[in-house]
C-alpha cells in the first residue's frame, strides 16, 4: 500500500517525475518552478534516478535540449514557469509538429509586465494554439498522478504528442499538502520504457522538421489538428486504466453538484477547491448552484463540457487570463463558442479573477455567484467584468 | 511489389510529423517552379572562363562535353547571380513561360 505524506507540492512532482524513468530532463529554474528543477537535480545528483540533468542557460535552450533528446528517443521532461514558457514558445509548435512526446509541468504565474512572480493562467494561455495536449491539476495529489500520467499519454502511438501539466504557481507548487506516491513497482508497469515511432540514429537515416511550402503545409496542419483532436480518445483510456490501478478517477471535465443546479461556476486549476464550498455555503442558502471543473483544455472536451452544462440556465466563468481586446477571458470565449450551435443554451457570464496572485477566497465565489444571479434574473445581458478592481 | 508513393496526396497519408524516411530526397524537390526568369546562354560570347558555375548558389550550371555551360532548369530559381557575375555578356535573364 502507498504511503501518505506531507510534502510540498513542487517536490512531490519531482519525486514523482524522478520515478518515471525519465532519460533526459533539462530545465532552468524559474519562480515558482524552482523547486521542481533543483529538485530534480538532487534526485540525479543523488543517484536515485539514471536521468541524464542538462544544466542550460535559457529556457529556450531547454526545450530545444528536450526536443533533440526526445527525437533520438529518450524519454524527456522539463518544468518551467511565466517568462520562461514565453521564451521557449518558439519551439513549442515546432515539437507537436514534429510529435515528439515530450512532458512539461508549468508552475502557472503572471507574464510581465508589470513583473509579477504569483499565480495566474496568462502564460499557458498564449500557448493554446501550439498543438500541445494541455490539462490542468487542481491539488498535489492530482499535480503529481498527471505528471505520471502524462509521459504515458504522450508516448502512445495513437497520440506522439508532447502534454503541459499546469500546475498554479505557490497556490500549488509551495503549499504542504499530504499526497501518496504509486509503489515504483506499480509505476515501472504503468509507464513501461519509450517505444519510439521513429530515432535519429545513423544507421536508420531519417529527417525530422524537413521543409514544406505551400503544396503540401495545409496538408500537415490538418493532419496535426486531427491528431490532437483524436487524442481525447487516447486519454481517456489512459485514465481508465489509471483508474483501475491506482483507484483514483480522471475526467475531461469535473462536476461537483452539478446534476440539479440551475448556476453553474466554471473554473480550471486550483481554484476548484475553493469553489467547492462556496457551492456548499450557497447550497445552505438554498441557492441551486453546482460546480465545472475543466481539467482538459487541449483538446478541448466539446462533448463532455455541453453534456454537464445541458441542464444550467446560467453558466459564471472565472477567467484568470485575460485576452486582450478580445472576448473578456480566453475560457469565455471557448465555453460560448462551445455552445453557439445548442438549441437551448444557457447564459454565460464572465469573471477575470485572481490576477497577479490576488486572493480568491470562498466569499469572492458567493459573491460572484449571488451578483450574477441577481443580475440575470433581471434579464441583464453581460459580458465580462474584472471582479473586485478598485474603481472610484 | 508495389512502389511507395513518393508524396502525399491528402492529409491522410501526410506520415507522423511529416518525417522523411529517405535519405536525399531533397533532390526529387524541383525547385526550379519557383523561377520567374530563366538564363538564356550565348555561346557565341563565352569565353568558357566558369564564373557562373562559381557563383551559381544553387550548384545548378555545369560544363558540357564542347566546354561551355548550361543551367539544370529543374533546380535553377532564376535569381540571376550567373548573368550578373558574367562580365563578357554571354548570359541575359529572360521572362519565364
Amino acid at each position: 500500500m502507498a504511503k501518505r505524506v506531507g510534502m510540498e507540492v513542487a517536490i512531490a512532482v519531482a519525486e514523482a517525475v524522478g520515478m518515471c524513468n525519465v532519460d533526459v530532463a533539462a530545465c532552468y529554474p524559474i519562480t515558482p518552478q524552482s523547486h521542481i528543477a533543483e529538485h530534480l537535480s538532487d534526485i540525479v545528483a543523488d543517484g536515485r534516478s539514471d536521468t541524464e540533468y542538462v544544466t542550460v542557460e535559457s529556457e529556450h535552450s531547454a526545450i530545444s535540449v528536450v526536443a533533440g533528446a526526445s527525437g533520438t528517443g529518450a524519454r524527456a521532461y522539463t518544468a518551467t514557469s511565466s517568462q520562461g514558457l514565453m521564451l521557449m514558445h518558439e519551439i513549442l509548435p515546432i515539437i507537436s509538429a514534429m510529435r515528439l512526446p515530450i512532458c512539461i509541468a508549468v508552475a502557472n504565474r503572471a507574464v510581465s509586465g508589470p513583473l509579477n512572480i504569483l499565480n495566474d493562467h496568462s502564460d499557458i494561455i498564449p500557448q493554446r494554439d501550439a498543438g500541445w495536449i494541455v490539462m490542468f491539476s487542481e491539488n498535489g495529489q492530482e499535480a503529481i498522478d498527471l505528471s505520471i500520467q502524462s509521459f504515458k499519454i504522450a508516448e502512445r502511438e495513437d497520440v506522439l504528442l508532447p502534454v503541459a501539466v499546469n500546475i498554479d504557481g505557490f497556490q500549488l507548487t509551495h503549499m504542504v499538502e499530504p499526497v501518496e506516491f504509486p509503489e515504483q513497482k506499480a509505476i515501472n508497469k504503468f509507464l513501461p520504457p519509450r517505444k519510439p515511432y521513429a530515432t535519429l540514429h545513423p544507421d536508420k537515416v531519417v529527417t525530422m522538421g524537413a521543409f514544406a511550402m505551400s503544396d503540401i503545409f495545409a496538408e500537415v496542419m490538418k493532419a496535426k489538428d486531427e491528431a490532437l483532436k483524436n487524442s481525447k480518445k487516447a486519454i481517456l483510456e489512459v485514465w481508465a486504466e489509471w483508474e483501475r490501478t491506482f483507484g483514483r478517477r480522471y475526467r475531461p471535465v469535473e462536476t461537483y453538484k452539478a446534476d440539479d443546479a440551475e448556476t453553474l461556476l466554471i473554473t480550471m486549476g486550483s481554484m476548484g477547491e475553493t469553489a467547492e464550498i462556496a457551492v456548499n455555503e450557497l447550497r445552505e442558502k438554498g441557492l441551486p448552484v453546482g460546480l465545472v471543473k475543466l481539467r482538459l483544455w487541449r483538446p478541448f472536451p466539446f462533448e463532455e463540457f455541453r453534456a454537464a452544462v445541458r441542464k444550467a440556465k446560467l453558466l459564471i466563468v472565472t477567467d484568470r487570463a485575460v485576452s486582450f481586446g478580445g472576448p473578456g477571458g480566453p475560457v469565455y470565449g471557448e465555453i460560448r463558442s462551445a455552445l453557439y450551435n445548442e438549441k437551448e443554451r444557457p447564459d454565460v457570464y464572465d469573471y477575470i479573477i485572481g490576477l497577479g496572485g490576488r486572493d480568491v477566497a470562498v466569499d469572492d465565489f458567493t459573491a460572484m455567484v449571488e451578483k450574477a444571479v441577481k443580475d440575470h434574473k433581471k434579464g441583464l445581458k453581460k459580458d465580462y467584468e474584472f471582479y473586485g478592481v478598485r474603481e472610484k | 511489389m508495389k512502389k511507395e508513393k513518393k508524396w502525399p496526396e491528402a492529409w491522410h497519408e501526410v506520415k507522423v510529423g511529416a518525417m522523411v524516411f529517405e535519405p536525399c530526397s531533397a533532390r526529387e524537390y524541383l525547385t526550379g517552379s519557383w523561377r520567374a526568369q530563366r538564363p538564356q546562354f550565348n555561346n557565341l560570347r563565352c569565353i568558357k572562363c566558369g564564373l557562373c558555375y562559381i557563383f551559381c548558389p544553387e550548384g545548378c550550371i555545369s560544363q558540357n562535353a564542347e566546354g561551355f555551360f548550361e543551367a539544370d532548369l529543374d533546380y535553377c530559381k532564376g535569381c540571376g547571380i550567373c548573368a550578373h557575375e558574367c562580365w563578357p555578356g554571354a548570359i541575359t535573364m529572360v521572362e519565364e513561360g
